[in-house]
């Protein structure tokens, strides 16, 4: 049917697009705090910063309900393993922001406690730096994950 | 450089502790790290021994893990032990374990018999790291291990260098250490009292709470340019002046918090449902608090009158007036009036501080720890050297030990320093207040109902990067 009217293009990527804004629109977090940065995405999800503008103010407690994980603190070893089975929970499709200089890349602490960086446990779309961000930093790397939703760039 | 002490050779036989057979280098390693027990076991990775093993039904199962004394719950009778337990695993990845706590809990239907706390999930290895960074730098690795409480860590860790210096502090510095770590205190109490509100319930707390420490946090940023982990108090003083017009932004804080507070206790001090959720909650005496080391607010709303402000002044807080409010009960509901006070008294302190604040330098001007002012650089060679040294090597601390306690708002916060004379500590040890809190939660929580568990480990108020560094 569509290859005869040639208009398949037209439907799908339209259907597409409003997928991606309905994701966008209502992305829901799991809580992952770790450390320092924990109490700054509290702080970004209280009523000061209101991530709710973005309809992202329900944090998920369970990973079953979670769309995207933002990995706030510094990774150690032992925690390694429960972050992948918490990541490997949560239902396609979803994302994953790496809160703070010790998520991204283990930070000051080069020793043998800490991953260096949890792309080497779970795939990271987003990058945010500071140590620890502050909530308007938080913000602009979920906005940016919105757009790259959008886009089509961070698809699963 | 000198050399460390060589603790497998010198000290330890003076000690009479016995050495293992020399040669054995890999086993002596172990032996000194006192994980020999592990070798060979194959478990380095594994979590067996950390899980809790079944209780026997015949041993009174309070007694191995639960009350020191056997006094403390208020509510329904003790149900005879024997009865069928389950074990039930909470955390690290709970929304109320205040970070990556992970608890063993045992059950006789809903009452908890035993509990265990498995922590390590936020190992950082600052103990560590602080061997490898130079005095300098230190407090930027300590004032992240409390997260909550950055200034503290940074107080404690600047005081322990500076005693083992000998280098006293100018007044502005003592008292601008004292505005900062006090206000930090409210800032803390705030975040404490947002999530003990959430915790049973009372969600708009959470809200109220970190609207609250927003101003106090903005004037963290305008001082030190960080929100959180400022690295601003530093051995020799602090790293910056206040900034311009900082009496109006404390001046702001003094009046803006006071409302929140009355708001908060419009809210829950007679809130009915927040009495039954706190009072007679996570009791905890006197003697157990005393017996595994309880300090901060949580021993003082036990009746523990016990203040390191008071009891052991650092920084010239002695000189300041205000004191020290103290529970009868030791549950949940003293702790929280226990912290409500505290906070009212430390507005008491950041007004006189800011009252008084002293003219002058904010760091010492000992030449060997503070860098010389950037315009001396161009003028003298001295200068230039002494900027070098500073900044490449660090400055020396003499040999020698020290442990310097400060009153965080967790608890006794101490730092174990030991100097083999270099420019980095030899062995930073901490005493985390949170550590020994958590290490309560068995007595705490034993025979108590296993909906009192949340309530009680958010008014404990542990932070983890604490318990684990």
């Amino acid at each position: 049917m569509a290859a005869a009217s040639g208009h398949s293009n037209i439907l799908l990527t339209t259907l597409d697009k409003g997928m991606r804004w309905a994701r966008t629109r209502s992305m829901w977090p799991a809580t992952f705090g770790l450390a320092c940065c924990a109490i700054e995405m509290m702080a970004t999800g209280a009523a000061h910063n209101d991530l709710a503008r973005f309809g992202m103010e329900v944090f998920r407690a369970s990973p079953r309900q979670a769309d995207l994980m933002i990995v706030a603190g510094r990774l150690s070893q032992k925690m390694a393993p429960v972050l992948r089975q918490v990541y490997d929970q949560m239902p396609e499709p979803k994302w994953v922001i790496s809160m703070g200089a010790c998520a991204s890349t283990g930070g000051m602490f080069n020793n043998y406690a800490l991953v260096q960086g949890v792309d080497q446990i779970v795939p990271v779309d987003v990058y945010v730096p500071g140590c620890p961000p502050g909530p308007q930093s938080l913000m602009h790397g979920i906005l940016t994950l919105h757009d790259m939703v959008m886009s089509g760039e961070a698809a699963r | 450089m000198s050399n460390p002490p060589d603790i497998v050779t010198g000290e330890l036989e003076a000690t009479g502790v016995e050495r293992p057979p020399a040669g054995a280098l890999e086993e002596r390693e172990l032996w000194l790290s006192g994980t020999e027990a592990a070798a060979g076991m194959g478990r380095w990775t594994g979590e067996g021994p950390q899980e809790m093993a079944p209780g026997d039904a015949g041993i009174a199962l309070a007694g191995q893990m639960g009350s020191l004394v056997d006094d403390d719950y208020i509510g329904e009778e003790r149900v005879p032990t024997g009865a069928e337990t389950q074990i039930i695993n909470m955390g690290p990845q709970h929304p109320a374990t205040h970070g990556v706590l992970r608890l063993n809990l045992e059950l006789d239907g809903e009452t908890i018999r035993r509990v265990k706390p498995v922590i390590g999930y936020l190992h950082t290895g600052m103990e560590k790291t602080a061997e490898t960074l130079t005095y300098a730098q230190g407090s930027t690795n300590v004032t992240r291990m409390d997260y909550l409480s950055p200034f503290h860590n940074e107080l404690a860790f600047s005081l322990a260098v500076e005693q083992l210096l000998g280098v006293e502090m100018p007044p502005r510095a003592k008292a601008i250490r004292i505005l900062m770590t006090e206000l930090n205190r409210i800032a803390s109490h705030l975040v404490w009292v947002a999530t003990q509100g959430m915790d049973v319930g009372a969600l708009s707390m959470m809200l109220y709470g970190f609207r609250d420490r927003e101003p106090i946090l903005d004037f963290f940023e305008k001082t030190t340019g960080l929100r959180m982990n400022h690295n601003y108090i530093r051995p020799g003083g602090v790293a910056a002046d206040l900034p311009d017009g900082w009496e109006e932004d404390v001046a702001g804080i003094l009046a803006g918090v006071p409302k929140g507070l009355a708001d908060y206790e419009t809210l829950l001090t007679e809130n009915p449902i927040f009495l039954d959720r706190t009072q007679g909650v996570g009791v905890i005496t006197p003697a157990e608090c005393k017996a595994l080391g309880v300090t901060g607010a949580n021993a003082r709303a036990a009746g523990v009158a016990w203040d390191l402000r008071k009891a052991f002044p650092y920084s010239g807080i002695e000189e300041y007036d205000f004191e020290v409010p103290t529970g009868i009960h030791g549950d949940v509901y003293d702790r929280y009036l226990v912290r409500m006070a505290e906070m009212r008294q430390s507005l008491r302190i950041v007004a006189q501080a800011a009252e008084r604040m002293p003219p002058g330098d904010y760091r010492t001007d000992d030449r060997k720890v503070t860098p010389p002012p950037r315009a001396r650089l161009d003028q003298s060679m001295e200068a230039l050297i002494h900027h070098f040294k500073i900044f490449t090597e660090g400055f020396k601390v003499p040999e020698g030990e020290v442990y310097q306690a400060v009153e965080s708002p967790r608890g006794e916060l101490g730092m174990y320093l030991v100097s083999a004379g270099g420019s980095k500590p030899w062995r930073l040890h901490v005493r985390a207040p949170s550590f020994a809190n958590v290490q309560a939660l068995p007595v705490m929580l034993a025979d108590s109902l296993i909906a009192d568990t949340i309530a009680t480990l958010a008014s404990l108020d542990p932070v983890l990067g604490d318990v684990d560094r």
